[in-house]
């Protein structure tokens, strides 16, 4: 990949995205542990569960104060990187995130200053309202963002306006409930609540071994344990739900997260491992389960998969049509006010929803409509993304959800049986597992983002197209910019966290408050 | 859906366009005092513990305010596409200077009391005069550059291109003077809030400061209006307006000419309430300070802000964002919209959530009512910052 400035502005937004779903993750779950901790001490009036409060809650604002900081960033982006996509988008992709900022980030940056603020100049039920809102703010702000994000994956709702030179909507109803939005939601807040839950059973470990502040450690990992079983298992039905849907919508992406070159049989077999090589289109020592691809990807036994060399092929048919419509369209803005020839019309509403296809050509010409064969053969070969970097981003982050669901079903049953202490080994591996959940979230991404590429909107508009007219010199000055600045800050983050977590729990010596029912008796 | 069709495209496109100022101005006043308090902080408070006690006035508050920043980000991007388009990526590194100060910011007030060392606080001191000092100059620099046009065009295809606008350019001596007006209208409302949530020392600097910044502000938005008449081109249109068109700017003709920004006030003369009361605000926030009146002052400044901002938008009116190479890409009201269904949808979302919003953020500034306890701070009891 050569420096230029698309390359670059995917570079910085790569690099920032990323960097901020280093923060999000943990603020997603932890803010509904913190909800469900302050919940228990709010019922059964036990002072050691305002002291977990308002432990982890220091740690999670640490953790919240960058992930507002460098929001702010990818909001801004949009319009400073990829000035295009902006205005060929703004009509349906901007009111996610302007609902975004109304419905839930006013809701979760208002209570989060009571939250930390608020403990003696609120009632119990009053802090406890603060930190739900918190909890219900950070959530809902990922439904947004998923629903903004789901649409770039799966394009409904909207259509080409010629006389304004954007995608208009339609249908907001179908942005607001598309399927793919729906499913990476809950996929994305649950690993979310993964995320946190490891944290909490990992710092807790930690103080186990250490032989540290012992109450306040076991209570924080069945909390953690419980919610992060329940949150592992929706990760994985739901990542089988998005996986089920790109079937229908993301043919390109299944095939290249499949290494699945060529059309088989149904049903189609699951690569577990392999080495899938791009140029020779072939997967090197693949290892095969039988039936299982096609059972994941359709569930049934009779529906076939295509695979990528089949893709292509569709891709060029694709173009073709696409620069029908291009063309068609090129008359009707020539034509201005009068009315164009009904022929021409129909040419452009029978072949619209492919005029994204002649865009990719704009890479090789720049009037699509005199490009060769040849450049359509390359234009459709440009759509197979990496394969073997979202092959193996796929099966890592598959991997660790299997881990989490093993990890969080073990410490669910030693909480269960009162022995969280007695096996050093499995506390070991907890605290060696808190980076696992980030590795997990980011790969994540890489195939959902790498994986739509050479699509910013999936059939609608190539990421070559969509990029603001800035010099290079620029871009990169931002980039490194950007890269020294998170980088002290993370240094510092980290410093910050592992301070929180030696200096441990302040204590919290006053005494026990009223049961508010004396049917609710506290666990020990 | 045909829902949207109750009401008129032209209407809908007003009402963004008031929209788009109640938020700038939503912003200037929730999210305004703690930038200015931020650019007074190393002024109004020497100590620690009147650092701390400074920080901790706007502590609880200003994730909240800025979200009215990220709230005109996103509504600007729903409603307005292309100026959200070209403004972002045509102050590039203007936006991007602003993104580090207020990256610092939060991190300011969350880190900064969490070691003892010295040189760690006066660091993180001086990042939080930078998140409330730059931002602030900034906007007011771009705000300054609006009014007189952006070296921009657009093609047929409606791509943006930007003809030399380079960082220098933009810092021209009218937008360091609008720059310099927003910073000294911030600083005198942040004043206002200093005052009436701290005591004593501090309370008294930060009036100190703040008499000077109201003086500031009246001088400056007075040369900043005779700047506007002599030196700066207005534009106009010169093909028939169409209110109800679709959001394609090239299909009008624009004139630029000096004077041109002031027509609208000989058009509604009820429009002059504007700069009225951006002079009004400021000298009743000037003489709220020197006489003390603790709650009100606010108000003044407040007031100052609206007309401020209003000003901007009110003389430009229909215009937006005028290109000052190409006159026809120039932004409008009536062709660098949403369409007709987004805008209605959004405006559903906004007379639904803007009054939730409203009632909570006042409930918590309720519950926040009162000064900074500097005991508390002093004996780092309270979770405070």
């Amino acid at each position: 990949m050569e420096l230029d400035i698309v390359a670059l502005s995917r570079l910085q937004f790569a690099i920032t995205a990323l960097y901020h779903f280093l923060f999000i993750p943990l603020t997603l779950g932890l803010a509904i542990l913190l909800a469900i901790m302050e919940t228990v001490y709010v019922m059964t009036g036990r002072v050691i569960w305002r002291q977990m409060t308002k432990f982890w809650g220091g740690l999670f604002g640490i953790n919240f104060a960058i992930g507002v900081a460098t929001g702010i960033v990818m909001e801004f982006q949009f319009g400073m990187n990829w000035s295009y996509y902006s205005h060929y988008v703004g009509d349906i992709f901007g009111a996610p995130l302007a609902i975004e900022a109304m419905m839930a980030f006013f809701l979760e940056a208002t209570f989060v200053g009571l939250f930390f603020f608020g403990w003696d100049k609120l009632s119990k039920v009053g802090h406890l309202t603060a930190t739900w809102c918190v909890a219900l703010g950070s959530n809902l702000s990922a439904l947004w963002i998923l629903v903004a994000n789901g649409w770039m994956q799966n394009p409904v709702g909207s259509a080409f306006n010629p006389q304004t030179m954007r995608m208009e909507v339609t249908n907001f109803a179908e942005v607001v409930f598309n399927p793919v939005a729906q499913a990476k939601f809950v996929h994305t807040v649950s690993a979310g609540y993964v995320t946190a839950s490891v944290f909490v059973l990992g710092v807790s470990a930690w103080y186990l071994l250490k032989g540290r502040h012992i109450a306040l450690a076991k209570r924080s990992m069945t909390v953690a344990a419980s919610f992060g079983l329940a949150s592992a298992l929706s990760v994985v039905v739901l990542g089988d739900e998005s996986g089920y849907l790109s079937t229908e919508h993301q043919k390109m992406k299944l095939a290249a997260i499949e290494a699945m070159w060529e059309t088989e049989p149904a049903p189609a077999a699951f690569t577990v491992f392999g080495f899938p090589d791009q140029e020779a289109r072939e997967t090197h020592y693949a290892v095969h389960i039988p039936w299982v691809m096609g059972l994941i990807g359709t569930r049934s036994l009779d529906t076939e998969i295509p695979g990528i060399n089949e893709l292509v092929e569709h891709a060029k048919l694709r173009i073709k049509s696409g620069l029908v419509a291009y063309d068609a369209l090129q008359q009707i803005r020539s034509a201005g006010t009068t009315e164009v020839a009904p022929a021409v019309k129909a040419a452009f509403e029978d072949n619209g929803a492919d005029l994204g296809y002649s865009l990719l050509l704009k890479r090789y010409v720049d009037d699509p409509r005199k490009a060769t064969d040849e450049q359509i053969s390359m234009a459709a070969e440009d759509t197979v993304p990496n394969v073997p970097t979202l092959f193996w981003s796929f099966r890592v982050m598959v991997g660790l959800g299997i881990f989490f669901i093993v990890l969080m079903v073990t410490f669910t049953i030693l909480s269960a049986r009162r022995a969280l202490d007695h096996y050093p080994l499995l506390l070991k591996i907890a605290v060696f597992a808190i980076p696992l959940p980030w590795i997990a979230g980011e790969l994540g991404w890489v195939v959902a983002e790498f994986g739509r590429q050479p699509w910013i909107i999936e059939g609608v508009l190539p990421t070559a197209a969509a990029v603001s007219d800035l010099g290079a010199s620029t871009v990169l000055m931002t980039i490194i910019g950007f890269v020294a600045l998170y980088t002290v800050l993370i240094v510092i983050e980290m410093g910050l966290m592992v301070r929180g977590v030696q200096k441990g729990p302040e204590p919290d010596n006053e005494p026990e408050a009223v049961l508010i029912s004396t049917d609710i008796v506290p666990a020990e | 859906m045909i829902l949207h069709q109750l009401i008129d495209y032209e209407i809908l496109r007003l009402i963004w366009w008031v929209l788009l100022g109640v938020l700038l101005v939503g912003f200037a006043v929730t999210g305004g005092f703690d930038l200015g308090t931020g650019a007074l902080l190393p002024f109004v408070a020497k100590t620690d513990v009147e650092r701390r006690v400074v920080i901790n006035t706007s502590g609880p508050v200003w994730e909240g305010n800025q979200v009215w920043l990220v709230l005109a980000g996103g509504a600007i991007f729903a409603a307005w596409p292309p100026l959200y388009a070209v403004s972002f990526s045509g102050f590039y590194l203007a936006m991007f200077a602003i993104l580090v100060a207020l990256i610092l910011r939060p991190v300011g007030f969350k880190y900064r009391s969490k070691r003892d060392s010295a040189a760690w606080k006066s660091g993180w001191d001086w990042a939080l005069f930078i998140g409330g000092f730059v931002p602030a100059l900034i906007f007011g620099v771009a705000i300054g550059n609006v009014l007189q046009g952006v070296s921009f065009h657009l093609n047929s295809d409606l791509r943006i291109f930007y003809d030399g606008t380079t960082l220098f350019e933009l810092l021209n001596p009218y937008a360091l003077l609008c720059g310099l007006l927003s910073v000294s209208m911030l600083v005198m409302h942040g004043a206002g809030w200093l005052q009436l949530k701290t005591d004593g020392a501090i309370a008294d600097r930060a009036r100190a400061f703040g008499s000077i910044a109201a003086v500031l502000t009246i001088v400056l938005f007075a040369l900043g209006g005779i700047g506007l008449w002599l030196f700066v081109d207005g534009y106009g249109f010169t093909s028939a307006i169409v209110t109800d068109g679709p959001s394609n700017p090239l299909a009008k003709t624009v004139a630029r000419g000096t004077g041109i920004w002031f027509n609208n006030y000989g058009l509604y003369p009820w429009m002059m309430v504007a700069p009225i009361l951006g002079f009004v605000g400021a000298v009743g926030a000037f003489a709220g300070l020197r006489a003390k009146w603790e709650r009100t002052t606010m108000l003044w400044s407040a007031l100052s802000i609206t007309g401020i901002i209003s000003t901007v938008g009110l003389s430009m009116f229909p215009f937006i964002l005028p290109s000052s190479v190409d006159p026809k890409s120039s932004l409008t009201v009536w062709d660098a919209s949403s369409s007709h269904m987004t805008l209605f949808i959004m405006l559903v979302v906004a007379v639904i959530f803007v009054p939730i919003i409203l009632a909570y953020t006042t409930w918590v500034y309720h519950v926040l009512w009162g000064k900074v306890d500097v005991v508390a701070i002093r004996d780092e009891t309270g979770h405070s910052y």
